[in-house]
């Protein structure tokens, strides 16, 4: 009968209920999804890169470093010499070094010179390995690999010629149009950077950086691929290095050597630490958000109290007939908190359920476009936390209107 | 005797010195059926909510607090809790308008006061509430509709209903007919007359519409009860 009386009572003021519910609805939605993104870009940030001991590159800021190496945002300060990266190869702690080379790209979509231990030893999330969707890793000089989002986005498949571009412009007027790549591998979806990557050999970087100096392309004396393939295409620099150790207690010990060394200014960075410190700026941001999803949900409450308040001035003929049947004051008190239950409910249902609706929507959007593969799936344990969270704050708010009925039947006539 | 007031003063807090009724003393027989009329404004409701607990008398009577009794109970030393369980079990009440809640049905209605009645609850069965219904002559097709597409004498006569669920052994009403026509009205009054009649109940009917004293055996008058000027001993 309760509960008959609170649901009928609600349904009687459908118009500022309906409108009620769905400022709360738009609250419960905010927060959710703002709690759901921030703890789905943590886990994503965090499996972008494992099994990688150290990432060795020009001395920078370690987060600069980890942010252009990793996550191919930002440009490298400068680059470190070919002899630096033998060196440091050669070093008897070091069990696998992939160099990298970052500067051109293919309509929008970063190139990455490399060796081919990089498909090798390169892994992510919880040490998955990459894999090849079609085709395998590049042999010649004009191969290329394309992550996955890359030949989803372009179509491109196995045995497609492309051409790249200078720098990093998607729009770039200097194009590499002498040399044309073809595609012989797809990578599987990674859910990291890789995705959004073009992989070519270092000698593919060189051979098409030949005949530009200062990144001009140089007019005239054009080779055949036959000539540079006679060439021995041997990169004088790479932008970073990621390094495997044999044994992770010389983690330490390395990054010291390079950090110290005399020859050339270097900075090892361990991910894990460098990620951590890109935390602690993205907690400035997250809890920013976090703060205006919870201002939007208390001005949402507040408006549900105001409702309330507002309800109980045009029921008093109600309350005093409750009282006359024998309703005692603090049957009124909770007759208008289970109501504010039942609208906290039904927002938090509606709120969650067009969440997971338009996450399921945006997901491809928000790969494509900020490389953040975010699951639909919303319910986690902080989401249920968030859910008690909200339930609570209402009850605590709708204590103010509960108690003006409490005190309404009280002194009732 | 079921009513039995004594010495009741009441001044409401923010006028503490204008008393709204002075009773040295009022007494209803059982199944005595009472017809108080008296102006509007003249504290008749208040009388009526004094009776029903929702008022306690004020402090400032002849000899202390008076006396409040009902059904042989003293209304005025029982607790909150105590009042609204003896109110919910004993009395019914009918008002002049808004007996009702309106996005309820009529057998909701009913079932609501008798909700609250505790020891009641369980010996309702739907079966009483449609025979209540239809000895007040609404018909089974308005049982269930929300009340407020009634009229109003529907509304008042599922009023009465809901009043007398649970077998109150006194029943007030407080200008109950005065949103009535007149036909309405004479209806409802001969219903109201012969159910409280036929149940035994000890009826307190307050109305500034004397015409209505012909269903009636006593007729008081609120000057005659409460007596602003001076005190009277109880006769």
């Amino acid at each position: 009968m309760f509960i008959k009386l609170a649901l009928k009572s609600l349904l009687n003021r459908k118009g500022s209920v309906v409108l009620t519910l769905m400022a709360m609805t738009i609250s419960v939605f905010v927060l959710l999804a703002v709690e759901h993104i921030r703890y789905q870009a943590k886990e994503n940030f965090a499996k972008t890169v494992s099994g990688v001991d150290l990432i060795v590159g020009a001395r920078t800021g370690s987060l600069n470093l980890l942010l252009y190496s990793v996550f191919r945002i930002g440009s490298p300060t400068n680059n470190i010499a070919w002899e630096s990266f033998k060196q440091i190869a050669n070093n008897p702690q070091v069990k696998w070094a992939i160099p990298i080379t970052l500067g051109d790209s293919h309509k929008g979509y970063r190139v990455m010179g490399t060796t081919k231990p990089y498909f090798e030893y390169f892994s992510y999330g919880n040490q998955h390995k990459l894999k090849f969707d079609q085709g395998s890793a590049f042999n010649q000089v004009f191969d290329v690999v394309l992550g996955s989002d890359v030949a989803k986005e372009l179509g491109y498949s196995t045995g497609d010629a492309i051409i790249l571009s200078h720098g990093l412009a998607s729009t770039s007027f200097s194009l590499h149009d002498d040399r044309p790549f073809t595609v012989t591998g797809i990578l599987e979806p990674t859910g990291t950077p890789v995705d959004q990557t073009l992989h070519v050999s270092l000698e593919g970087i060189e051979a098409i950086h030949i005949n530009w100096r200062q990144g001009v392309k140089m007019p005239g004396n054009k080779m055949t691929e036959e000539q540079i393939e006679q060439l021995e295409l041997k990169p004088k620099s790479v932008t970073a290095l990621m390094l495997g150790l044999k044994s992770r207690m010389a983690t330490f010990h390395v990054q010291r050597e390079i950090n110290q060394s005399v020859r050339e200014p270097l900075l090892a960075i361990l991910p894990g630490v460098a990620l951590s410190e890109l935390w602690q700026m993205m907690n400035i941001l997250e809890n920013t958000l976090l703060l205006v999803a919870i201002l939007v949900f208390v001005a949402a409450l507040l408006g549900l109290s105001a409702m309330l308040l507002s309800s109980i001035r045009y029921r008093e003929a109600e309350i005093r007939l409750l009282r006359v049947v024998g309703a005692p004051s603090v049957f009124l008190f909770f007759l208008i908190q289970i109501e504010t239950l039942m609208i906290t409910i039904v927002s938090l249902i509606l709120g969650a359920g067009i969440l997971a609706i338009s996450l399921a929507v945006a997901q491809d959007f928000l790969i494509s476009r900020f490389g953040l593969p975010v699951s639909s799936n919303i319910l986690s344990e902080s989401a249920a936390y968030y859910a008690l969270g909200i339930i609570a704050a209402s009850i605590v708010i709708a204590i103010i209107p509960s108690l003006k009925a409490y005190s309404k039947a009280k002194i009732n006539i | 005797m079921s009513i039995s007031l004594k010495n009741v003063y009441f001044t409401y807090p923010d006028a503490p010195h204008r008393p709204v009724l002075n009773i040295p003393c009022w007494t209803v027989a059982p199944q005595e059926q009472v017809f108080v009329h008296g102006p509007s404004g003249g504290g008749k409701s208040t009388l009526l909510n004094l009776l029903s607990g929702m008022l306690v008398p004020s402090q400032e009577g002849q000899g202390g607090q008076g006396e409040v009794s009902i059904l042989g109970k003293r209304l005025d030393k029982m607790s909150q809790r105590q009042l609204d369980r003896f109110r919910a079990n004993h009395i019914g009440y009918v008002f002049q308008q808004l007996n009702l809640i309106p996005y309820l049905s009529s057998v909701e209605n009913i079932l609501l006061a008798t909700y609250f009645s505790a020891h009641k609850k369980a010996r309702v069965k739907s079966a009483d509430v449609e025979k209540l219904l239809t000895k007040l002559n609404i018909s089974p097709d308005d049982w269930s509709k929300q009340i407020a597409k009634l009229s109003t004498g529907q509304q008042q006569r599922v009023a009465i209903a809901r009043a007398l669920i649970n077998k109150p052994e006194l029943l007030i009403a407080d200008e109950p007919t005065s949103s009535l026509d007149q036909d309405n009205r004479d209806n409802f009054m001969s219903v109201l007359v012969s159910l409280v009649a036929e149940n035994k109940i000890t009826l307190v009917f307050v109305s500034h519409d004397k015409s209505l004293s012909r269903y009636f055996n006593r007729i008081d008058a609120l000057s005659d009860i409460s007596c602003l000027s001076g005190a009277r001993g109880c006769s």
